[in-house]
């Protein structure tokens, strides 16, 4: 398939876009895909996966064809080089994240299995940090289900009380009575960074350093923010955060939690298995130490791998770089769809301080039917509510359809998707 | 991709303009199913009268929100099912569920399937397929409620059984 016939041009001036777009685009074989009746691939599921560059997935399969073996346990020549390659890429979280240990970090599946660690670990801890039935937990009405169900867990487990912010009317976070909402009871604060369906970025620093005045744990889930923006913990003043590999350009299957040490120390371990323990007795063992005490069983080795390539490669760029790209196309893309008559977005209405998650309803088009008529024109959209069911009652639509860019996203791109919207009215025969 | 195969005149029809539309009484049951991969959602209440395989489906009625597939195949179950039997109903049921499920390789019946034949295209679409049977799955559910209620309130102890006319 010859894509140069149907790829889109990419140097429209637009300040803040990537210098050297089309040599990024290059980078990341699946945008030069062709899709049915010859329209080429518009990507802009991002917040759901994002691609994966050349580098990611050749370092994955070099790991397969040349170093695969188990790590920590195999003595041999292979074990010493996959054990190097895995800690190397905690290093290399470690300072993506600025975490100021690399045993702080911890290897899961995805950002879900990192924040049910958090929860179900809280709810076996005794001590400080164990949760009675007089605590709260307090999280958001814009949080991704895997941010609130593992929190409706423990409290109903432990008797406790979950708690909500809830959201104002253009998408942010309602901090008018956080003064009720944080008290001396308040045990957890867990908050998005980044709404991965309003593309609201939340001032966590500013809601951390309140939960920390009575002494509650403030967990930040950077699914969202981790792969278009910057992550220090410790400016976030996180105690706990998580993201997820597959979104910033690594592979699926793997995940990162990090938290402090003194924390990650306390807490009981999550899974029991191989590598999380220090000695093994028929009437008790004890455990090894962070960050292997919660990585029981054989890791995503090979996943851990072309996560390492995925931070070199964001690195490389410069994730304020990114950040500035991904703003110049969302102030971009809110500026085209304000032209669509009988689209209303939802979440804030300008670029600056945005995800570029962009949800929408169309007058008299559901969801779903124009993402199936954008994707019969090669435009892949999410439709639905992105697991993030309470936002969108808060609303009051069941669902929307969300359109987010990344790095590798052209301003041509948008160009299609407007038409493709313009074109998805036709054919329902909506006027206006 | 022709999606035109999907949006058949007759379902965009039908999504504009709903039969059958609201919630009314009387009713035996009422049930509310959700498609949780995507929120759509639907209220339902069905009203039988009559006994055993004489017993009529005498009324459906519905509240529902969804994509064009599901606001359609909601329309069209009710013209299909309303003033049937049970027993012919579920057998209409059998012929709509065998025609989504057949990966476009099923023929069918118009004569069995009316306005239902419309959605032939859809199960050439697999992601949109639980789209066009959540209703159905509703009315099916809402319907043997109501048996088992009955046969329960009959107490004979015996298990009800949904019967298709064949």
């Amino acid at each position: 398939m010859n894509s140069a016939q149907t790829s889109l041009p990419a140097d429209r001036a637009l300040p803040g876009l990537l210098d050297g777009l089309e040599l990024i685009r290059a980078d990341f074989p699946i945008l030069t895909r062709e899709l049915a009746d010859g329209f080429p691939l518009v990507y802009l599921d991002s917040a759901n996966t994002s691609q994966k560059p050349q580098v990611v997935i050749d370092a994955m399969v070099d790991h397969l064809e040349r170093h695969n073996s188990n790590v920590a346990r195999a003595m041999h020549q292979l074990g010493a080089e996959s054990s190097a390659a895995f800690e190397e890429s905690r290093d290399k979280v470690a300072a993506f994240i600025n975490a100021p240990s690399r045993d702080e970090v911890i290897f899961t599946k995805n950002a879900s299995e990192a924040l049910n660690l958090v929860a179900n670990t809280l709810a076996w801890a005794r001590g400080p940090l164990a949760v009675g039935a007089a605590d709260e937990v307090l999280i958001t009405e814009m949080e991704h289900h895997s941010n609130i169900v593992p929190w409706q867990l423990l409290t109903e487990r432990k008797g406790a009380t979950l708690r909500w912010f809830g959201l104002t009317d253009d998408g942010q976070l309602d901090l008018s009575n956080i003064d009720d909402l944080i008290t001396e009871r308040t045990k957890v604060v867990s908050l998005t960074w980044v709404s991965n369906m309003l593309g609201t970025v939340n001032p966590v620093a500013e809601i951390a350093r309140r939960a920390h005045e009575v002494g509650a744990i403030v967990v930040v889930d950077a699914s969202q923010a981790a792969p278009q923006m910057p992550i220090d913990v410790i400016a976030a003043d996180a105690d706990f955060l998580v993201f997820t590999g597959h979104k910033v350009v690594g592979p699926t299957g793997i995940g990162v939690l990090w938290g402090k040490r003194a924390l990650l120390e306390q807490l009981p371990p999550f899974l029991g298995g191989g590598e999380m323990i220090a000695t093994v007795a028929m009437e008790k063992s004890t455990y090894a130490d962070i960050p292997h005490k919660f990585e029981a069983g054989t890791p995503p080795i090979a996943e851990a791998v072309g996560l390492g390539a995925a931070i070199d490669y964001l690195s490389a760029i410069g994730m304020s770089n990114v950040k500035a790209h991904e703003e110049a196309i969302t102030g971009y893309a809110l500026e085209g769809l304000s032209t669509v008559k009988g689209l209303a977005v939802f979440g804030p209405k300008t670029a600056s301080n945005r995800g570029g998650a962009l949800s929408f309803a169309i007058d008299g088009v559901h969801p779903h039917d124009v993402s199936q008529v954008l994707d019969s024109r090669g435009i892949a959209v999410r439709a639905g509510h992105h697991c993030a069911k309470p936002a969108h009652k808060r609303f009051g639509v069941q669902s929307t359809t969300r359109a987010s860019s990344y790095l590798y996203t052209t301003p041509a791109e948008i160009d299609a998707l407007i038409e493709g919207l313009e074109y998805t009215k036709k054919y329902f025969r909506v006027t206006g | 991709m022709d999606i035109d195969l999907l949006y058949q005149e007759i379902i965009l029809d039908h999504y504009k303009h709903p039969h059958h539309k609201g919630l009314r009484d009387p009713y035996e049951v009422e049930v509310h199913h959700v498609n949780p991969t995507c929120g759509d959602e639907v209220t339902l209440r069905v009203h039988l009268t009559g006994e055993g395989d004489e017993a009529v489906v005498e009324d459906v009625s519905y509240d529902a929100e969804g994509c064009s597939i599901s606001q359609a195949a909601t329309s069209v179950m009710t013209d299909l099912v309303i003033g049937k039997t049970v027993p012919e109903a579920l057998a209409i049921h059998k012929e709509f569920l065998a025609l989504m499920q057949g990966r476009g390789h099923v023929e069918p019946d118009e004569d069995v399937l009316e306005d239902g034949i419309a959605f032939a295209g859809v199960a050439k679409f697999p992601a949109r397929v639980k789209c066009a049977l959540m209703s159905w799955m509703a009315w099916k559910d809402a319907t043997s409620q109501i048996l088992v209620a009955r046969m329960t309130a009959g107490a004979d102890g015996s298990e009800p059984e949904l019967k298709e006319q064949s």
